[in-house]
């Protein structure tokens, strides 16, 4: 198949049914020992990540993060571990209980799906769906039906408030995150997701950088950080949704909200940023580029969480609505007229215009419409 | 067909992260929106006023040291003004400018942590809150070396102060007064043009001026509605008729005014604080009063201005040792009267914002 | 046309997080960097002097909170003497109005803030646990001579 600039994509490395080339002994093998390796990635990242935000939000604030435990605070993650499993299991006794049990499980299984798909090196991905990033935004947003769960059934006036405030924001901008998505999609001809880091000769931040900014914001609404994390506002509903988990379930809430992290850093990384790809080293090393990457990207998530104090609620709406709505779709309206008219144009001078009709549609955008809303009558 | 809805009532009760202190708020919500508010105190009562029967004058500053336990200094200066007036006892020069500076010096210590703490309850996670703190602990150093404690002072005195200042304090004071002025602009750039901070403090909690008037509002919450209003310049005491200062007004009475008048308060503090220490002269610290003071039978009310608002003391004395009724007005009770009518109509997000920038300290309320 | 609300405020502030994280951060490791405290500190230690001692009580009338017990009787020379003087720092606040009060100056209060126990019984003072010794710290509140002896506070505005 051909990308749009001419340039012929790689047919997908792997057949959804068939082996890799260079495994021994068949199929299974590929899968298991590749979803061994995946979990212990999982696991270790999500360490990693849980470390690195606190002593980089620490040097925000000027002060020293944790040190102690381990040299430079490096087993910090294994005492918060640790000390979660624990603690005691408490059920209070007027929930609804099965769906109680039920709702951790189903918030963190879809985060971990996600990394089924990504590569982290040419061709190495647990299996390369041709339908990857279709895949990709599905099972992303199953994950909010486990935090309803638990804000229902927790019997609790600030979990209820807190699951309505979740259903409201995460389906809202489930829409301009797929609008953006699909412009990269036009862009590389491809939905695999090796397909689309490989056809990034330039990376596609600098092709689309509106799509990028809709796809940041968009995708850190969904994650629930700031500025979109009324649902865990310490300051109003203390806590939201797992105000009445303690243990192992809550453990599971908090690893949910570093994966979904995770997931979103990974995918940025391969969509926007071009994945494994990188000077100076050769292709076997793939992933320390890949993992430079992602590092960065969270490193940006932290840096606006440490600055910015967070939106209310009927202000997250509006934001969604009527200003990453419309953009995204004029976005992808530009990116069809450029694949259609001008297929043969020299892609830095794509990159010329697109940056400036990006600053001029925000700059316009700003102008014309109005967030706030008023005092209601009682 | 109608669609069927119901009020129903969340306690944000005594222990909260957002209410300074345990106050107790019960609102009654429609979805988000808040129908009612019943504000419920009375959990910090220490029964100061009846306690300060028992002692004598100089005894009871201690007490006073714990009723808004964030700004002790203008606690002591308001007793003390108050039983002067009572006595009818002359203050030294270098006593009163020495008063000056610990007040203005506590002014700002005081406005840095209200304008952290509203940050942090609108959500930005700590990080204006720990740079602010930054700069009071250069203030609290100052203070722990004149009266050797950090956060109740004890450090006024009936007549005068209690102990003079170390020869490192000025130089100290010096630096501290010349670095302020730039981290206080540097924080007003981290939040002034900040788009999400302005549409989360704008046209939100509105207070017009005859309500602020009527609700006998004090201090910033007063002046971010446009009443120029300052004890220190309407009714001065101590020598506050020396210096030349402003006292800056807002316009509309949002929670962003009440901000500004905040920030540009701790301006003229500084302001102040330089000309007293241009100005300050040698001599004593103290008067010369009896060991046991016994004032004339009769009453008197002395207030100034502190960082919350009008703290004032009324005290009548019988002729003894000990005061016959002490009775305290408290800023923070009297500016929260103006809550009902602020929060109806809001969201939840927003009462939050609205009681942070009342900027209430529970000892106060509770005394 | 004027623009406005196009996120150059956002962008200001992400700047100057940015600045103050670069600055040397501003934590004291504790059990390993301790700082000077102040000279005049009010501990809630008392440190006095027997010598000096008149029995004359004036501690005990000035404390606001009864935290100082004192039992004095005259003995053969109409002196008066001291039979039992207990501290009780659990109920001090530190405000100091003792030391202020005391006319021999023989109480001080004490620079050592390292004082936790591990029970409340164990903070009823007798008047030996409080008795003057070369290795009592006494501190400068009140005292000038107390005072000069100590090392100077380290303050934060000196640190950068």
């Amino acid at each position: 198949m051909m990308s749009i600039f001419g340039r012929s994509v790689l047919p997908p490395a792997v057949h959804p049914a068939m082996l890799a080339p260079d495994w021994p002994s068949g199929f299974w093998s590929h899968l298991i020992i590749f979803i061994v390796i995946l979990f212990v990635f999982y696991i270790f990242m999500a360490m990693a990540f849980i470390y690195f935000e606190r002593r980089v939000i620490s040097r925000f604030q000027i002060r020293i993060g944790p040190n102690r435990i381990g040299p430079f605070g490096l087993l910090q993650p294994v005492a918060d571990v640790i000390k979660i499993l624990i603690k005691e299991d408490i059920v209070p006794n007027n929930v609804d209980k099965w769906i109680y049990l039920l709702a951790p499980a189903v918030a963190v299984v879809p985060s971990i799906l996600i990394f089924a798909v990504i590569p982290f090196q040419n061709g190495a991905s647990l299996i390369d769906l041709n339908i990857g990033i279709l895949y990709v935004v599905a099972i992303s947003s199953i994950s909010v039906v486990g935090l309803v769960m638990a804000g229902w059934s927790s019997n609790n006036k600030y979990s209820l408030i807190s699951a309505m405030r979740v259903i409201a924001q995460v389906v809202s901008y489930e829409i301009p995150m797929a609008l953006a998505i699909i412009g990269v999609v036009v862009f590389s001809g491809t939905l695999s997701m090796n397909g689309i880091v490989q056809a990034q000769t330039v990376p596609y931040i600098l092709l689309q950088p509106l799509g990028f900014v809709i796809y940041f914001l968009a995708s850190m609404a969904e994650i629930n950080r700031t500025p979109f994390d009324l649902l865990e506002a310490e300051g109003e509903i203390v806590a939201g949704f797992n105000i009445e988990y303690s243990g192992f379930k809550f453990a599971l809430f908090y690893l949910t909200e570093y994966a979904e992290a995770i997931g979103v850093s990974t995918i940025i990384t391969t969509i926007y940023l071009a994945g494994w790809k990188g000077p100076f080293l050769p292709p076997a090393f793939g992933i320390v580029w890949f993992l430079i990457k992602v590092f960065a990207v969270f490193a940006l998530i932290i840096w606006v969480r440490a600055t910015l104090p967070r939106l209310r609620i009927d202000q997250v709406m509006g934001f969604a609505w009527k200003c990453l709505l419309p953009l995204s779709l004029i976005n992808l309206l530009i990116t069809g007229a450029q694949v259609v008219f001008w297929p043969n144009l020299s892609q830095w001078v794509i990159v010329g215009v697109n940056f400036v009709l990006a600053g001029l549609l925000i700059a316009l955008w700003s102008r014309f419409f109005k967030l706030t809303g008023d005092k209601v009558e009682v | 067909m109608v669609l069927k809805t119901e009020t129903f009532i969340l306690n944000a009760g005594p222990q909260h992260p957002s209410t300074h202190g345990v106050f107790r708020m019960r609102f009654t919500l429609d979805g988000e929106v808040i129908q009612d508010v019943e504000p419920v105190f009375g959990y910090l009562h220490r029964g100061i006023e009846k306690l300060a029967e028992g002692l004598t004058y100089p005894q009871d500053i201690v007490f006073t040291d714990r009723l808004d336990y964030l700004a002790s200094m203008t606690n002591n200066q308001a007793y003390v003004v108050a039983v002067e007036k009572l006595a009818g006892i002359e203050v030294p020069e270098r006593a009163e400018y020495l008063r000056v500076i610990m007040a203005e010096l506590m002014r700002i210590s005081s406005h840095l942590m209200a304008v952290g703490f509203l940050l942090n309850d609108i959500g930005a996670f700590l990080t204006p809150l720990l740079y602010m703190y930054r700069e009071r602990e250069k203030i609290l150093d100052l203070y722990d070396m004149v009266c050797g404690q950090r956060l109740t002072y004890n450090y006024m005195r009936i007549g005068g102060v209690s102990q003079d200042i170390p020869e490192e304090f000025l130089p100290a004071l010096q630096r501290l007064i010349d670095s302020l002025p730039r981290f206080i602009k540097e924080y007003e750039q981290l939040l002034e043009f900040n788009e999400i901070l302005l549409m989360r403090t704008k046209n939100v909690g509105t207070l017009s001026k005859e309500a602020a008037i009527n609700f006998s509002a004090a201090g910033p919450v007063l002046r971010g509605s446009g009443v120029k209003w300052d004890i220190r310049k309407a009714d001065p005491y101590s020598v506050y008729n020396r210096f030349n200062f402003e006292v800056p007004v807002g316009v509309k009475g949002d929670v962003y005014d009440r901000y500004r008048v905040r920030i540009e308060e701790m301006h003229q503090s500084i302001n102040i604080i330089k000309q007293a220490v241009a100005q300050l002269p040698q001599g004593e610290i103290m008067a010369k009063v009896s060991r046991v003071l016994k004032p004339a039978k009769g009453e008197a009310y002395g207030h100034i201005e502190g960082p919350k608002g009008e703290l004032g003391f009324y005290i009548v004395s019988d002729g003894s040792a000990n005061p016959y009724r002490l009775h305290i007005r408290p800023p923070s009770l009297i500016n929260l009267t103006a809550l009902r009518e602020l929060v109806i109509g809001t969201k939840i997000a927003d009462a939050m914002a609205i009681f942070g920038s009342i900027d209430i300290c529970v000892g106060e309320v509770d005394r | 046309m004027k623009f406005k609300n196009y996120g150059e405020g956002i962008a200001k502030g992400m700047f100057i997080t940015m600045k103050n994280a670069i600055r040397h951060p501003i934590t004291t490791q504790y059990p390993e960097q301790r700082l000077n405290i102040s000279r005049r500190t009010r501990g809630n230690q008392l440190v006095w002097d027997k010598e000096k001692c008149i029995s004359c009580s004036m501690c005990a009338r000035a404390c606001p909170v009864n935290c100082i017990t004192m039992v004095t009787s005259r003995d053969e020379n109409k002196k008066l003497k001291m039979d039992k003087m207990d501290f009780d720092a659990g109920i001090c606040i530190s405000c100091g109005l003792c030391v202020e009060a005391c006319p021999q100056t023989c109480l001080f209060m004490s620079v050592d803030y390292e004082k936790a126990r591990y029970s409340r019984k164990d903070f009823k003072l007798t008047k030996e646990d409080i008795t003057m010794t070369e290795k009592s710290k006494p501190s400068g509140y009140y005292s000038p001579e107390n005072e000069a002896k100590l090392p100077t506070q380290t303050l934060l505005i000196n640190r950068k």
